[in-house]
């Protein structure tokens, strides 16, 4: 389908009826996404956002149930976020990113109410990426700029209009019989997929991950990792801005006799994420931190789901304070460089 | 859809303290709803987080056996310094906690009928082996076990837990059990074995033919009784351990108590000491 950019604004002001849309904002030198309000119109930039939208599933803080005690025992409740959601520009990166908090949170054996319910009232609207940055490296992780895993509608930038791409129920319903919408034609698929060319054209050469996961399978041991994390001070803006990272810490805040049960980001980073009751750490220095956090990403995710837990979003690489490069540090494991 | 997060209302309707020193109590809790007591069914081994509202929770196995369904009990150390065994040890019978399980894979019952069992425990950490021993010594169960024998120490004879279900257990005909103490004195008027756990292992030689060993215990007497074990024949595909990571969720999420690619909390904590040995020696 095809919508005029001119038409977007009506077009968004008429989901509003319906759904609270976010969207992807720069504000102050900091980007997120944030709640549109009627009437507001639309300023989309596609933007690689500091906190990515996993927020919009899965808060970096939220209550669970609360309690209150009682003479004959306890009062629990407990509070589901059903709002009805459009994310409307998100990247297709930040798209995959929840298919991979699917696997995590809708397992089989339990089922994460809190999230799937957000999940199942979400509808993704993918903004293509026309220019692709230095940090970003989705290509070799089996993405792209114009990758559609995740996402009900994807849209690209054709100037002065948009093509549409419908991709899953979701996102058709959401455009039936909306008047702003017409089909598009074959010089508009011609068109996108010369954008698509274009970005990749732009991407960084892709990395060979292809013998990764055989090399984490026999370097645990390795002195590579008494090397790369040592510029690390375990601050973990790189789990904490990570579409998919999903630990977190469950902990009560407490006011006389009733309070919360809080569910909270938390970090392989952290010291204190596996310290022992009794003192004993099995992850006790940055070195063991640093491991899981490439460990688990690049191998055990790969073991118990099959695909690496990497998007290629470059967040991690962006906003370390340190300049620790992920990319780096998998080009350090694959070349097998020992000290 | 269940709501794995949400603890299940249980009153303290018992709380028995295990050891002179007062570190060690059972607490056994009774179903406030009564739809929770019928739903609620585990196997020995596995664990449940048992919480005080307002404090926080933290796993404990499940120390009673599931043939009892009235109730669920957790023999709890009193961590210095722990928040949540520290509220535990505060509370009173009556009181209401949260429990949400049961967890874990619990031990391999399928696997270990028709066997011998061998359980080895140390200290405070035979609370899910005395699950086990008494849903295979209740009548339903003792025929599809074979021999069983037990060893069991502890640091001195007043940290031994379940002192009256032990000396029922050795007037049974059917089970072969063995207390141990690393010291004690005169006073404490001992009569079983002084010896650490290993050592008491060797000199009892058990036949390792058609046999599952269960070692709980602490770290040091896990890394001297596994050669003993070897020594004396037993594989390592019949050798189970019982792990602790630090927690949270119990399910598998919170991405804390992983072992390489298994999950402590939902793929443990029982590992043979084979499964142990393909994962990384970070616990
Ligand atoms: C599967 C499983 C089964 C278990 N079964 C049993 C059982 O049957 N019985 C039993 O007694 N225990 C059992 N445990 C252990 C039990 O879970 C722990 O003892 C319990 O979690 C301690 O909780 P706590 O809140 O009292 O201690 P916490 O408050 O969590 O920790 C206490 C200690 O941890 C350290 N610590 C905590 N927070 C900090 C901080 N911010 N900074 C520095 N240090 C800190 C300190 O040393 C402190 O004294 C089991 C554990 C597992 C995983
Ligand atoms: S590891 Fe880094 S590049 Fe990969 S998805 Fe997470 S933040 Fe993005
Ligand atoms: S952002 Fe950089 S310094 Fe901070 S924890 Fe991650 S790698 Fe370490
Ligand atoms: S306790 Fe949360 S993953 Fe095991």
């Amino acid at each position: 389908m095809i919508i005029r950019k001119a038409a977007v604004a009506k077009f968004l002001d008429g989901l509003l009826k319906e759904y609270a849309v976010y969207i992807p904002r720069r504000r102050e030198g900091y980007s997120e996404y944030t709640p549109l309000d009627p009437g507001s119109g639309y300023f989309w930039q596609g933007l690689n956002t500091q906190k990515p939208p996993k927020e919009l599933l899965f808060p970096h803080g939220e209550t669970l149930y609360s309690y209150r005690l009682r003479s004959d025992g306890v009062e629990l409740r407990t509070h589901f976020d059903e709002e009805k959601r459009v994310l409307f520009g998100i990247r297709p990166c930040d798209a995959k990113g929840f298919c991979y908090l699917d696997r995590v949170f809708t397992r089989q054996d339990y089922q994460d109410v809190y999230y799937q319910t957000r999940r199942n009232n979400t509808v993704l609207i993918g903004l293509a990426c026309l220019a692709p940055t230095t940090t970003c490296f989705c290509t070799s992780l089996g993405g792209g700029p114009f990758d559609t895993e995740g996402l009900d509608l994807l849209w690209v930038d054709l100037g002065e209009r948009y093509a549409v791409r419908v991709l899953a129920p979701k996102g058709e319903a959401l455009i039936k019989g909306r008047p702003e919408f017409v089909p598009a034609g074959e010089a508009d698929w011609q068109a996108v997929r010369e954008l698509e060319g274009g970005a990749l054209g732009k991407m960084a050469p892709v990395l060979d991950l292809s013998g990764l996961k055989k090399r984490l399978d026999e370097n645990y041991s390795d002195s590579v990792w008494d090397r790369v994390f040592e510029k690390c001070i375990g601050c973990a803006a790189c789990t904490y801005l990570c579409p998919t990272c999903h630990c977190f810490d469950l902990s009560y805040e407490v006011e006389g006799s009733q309070g919360l049960c809080v569910r909270t980001w938390d970090s392989c980073a952290f010291p204190l994420f596996t310290l022992h009751a009794s003192g004993h750490n099995p992850r006790p220095t940055g070195k063991e931190r640093f491991r899981q956090r490439v460990m688990h990403k690049f191998r055990y995710f790969v073991e118990n789901w099959g695909v690496m837990s990497c998007v290629g979003c470059g967040r991690c690489i962006i906003h370390c304070p340190v300049n620790l490069d992920i990319r780096d540090v998998l080009r350090q494991i694959i070349a097998g460089v020992s000290a | 859809m269940k709501n794995p997060y949400l603890p299940l209302p249980m009153r303290i309707e018992k709380i028995t303290v295990e050891t002179g020193d007062k570190s060690l109590k059972t607490f056994s809790l009774g179903f406030v709803r009564e739809e929770d007591q019928r739903r609620f069914s585990f196997v020995p081994g596995q664990f449940a987080e048992v919480g005080i509202f307002g404090k926080g929770e933290a796993p404990f196995g499940i120390a009673s056996s599931p043939m009892d369904t009235t109730r669920v009990e957790f023999t709890v150390y009193k961590v210095p310094g722990g928040t949540v065994t520290t509220a535990l040890h505060e509370a009173c019978v009556g009181y209401v906690v949260g429990m949400r399980g049961p967890y874990g894979n619990g031990f391999p019952l399928g696997a270990m009928q028709g066997c011998d069992i061998l359980i080895i425990g140390g200290g405070f950490a035979f609370t899910t082996l005395r699950s086990l021993v008494n849903y295979m010594l209740h009548s339903d169960n003792r025929a599809r076990f074979g021999r069983i024998q037990i060893i069991y120490g502890a640091r001195e004879p007043g940290l031994l837990l379940y002192k009256e279900e032990l000396a029922e257990w050795q007037q049974r005909n059917d089970l072969a059990l063995t207390l141990t103490v690393d010291r004690c004195t005169p006073a404490d008027g001992w009569t079983g074995c002084v010896g650490v756990v290993p050592k008491v292992l060797q000199e009892a030689r058990p036949p390792a033919a058609n046999t599952y060993t269960v070692v709980c215990g602490p770290p040091v007497m896990i890394r001297f009784t596994l050669p003993v074990l070897q020594e004396l024949g037993f594989g390592p595909e019949r050798i189970l351990l019982s792990l602790e990571m630090k927690m949270k969720c119990g399910i598998g999420v919170c991405g804390r108590c992983n072992i390489g690619h298994k999950y402590v909390c939902k793929d443990g904590p029982v590992f043979s000491l084979a499964e142990l040995s393909q994962l990384p020696s970070e616990y």
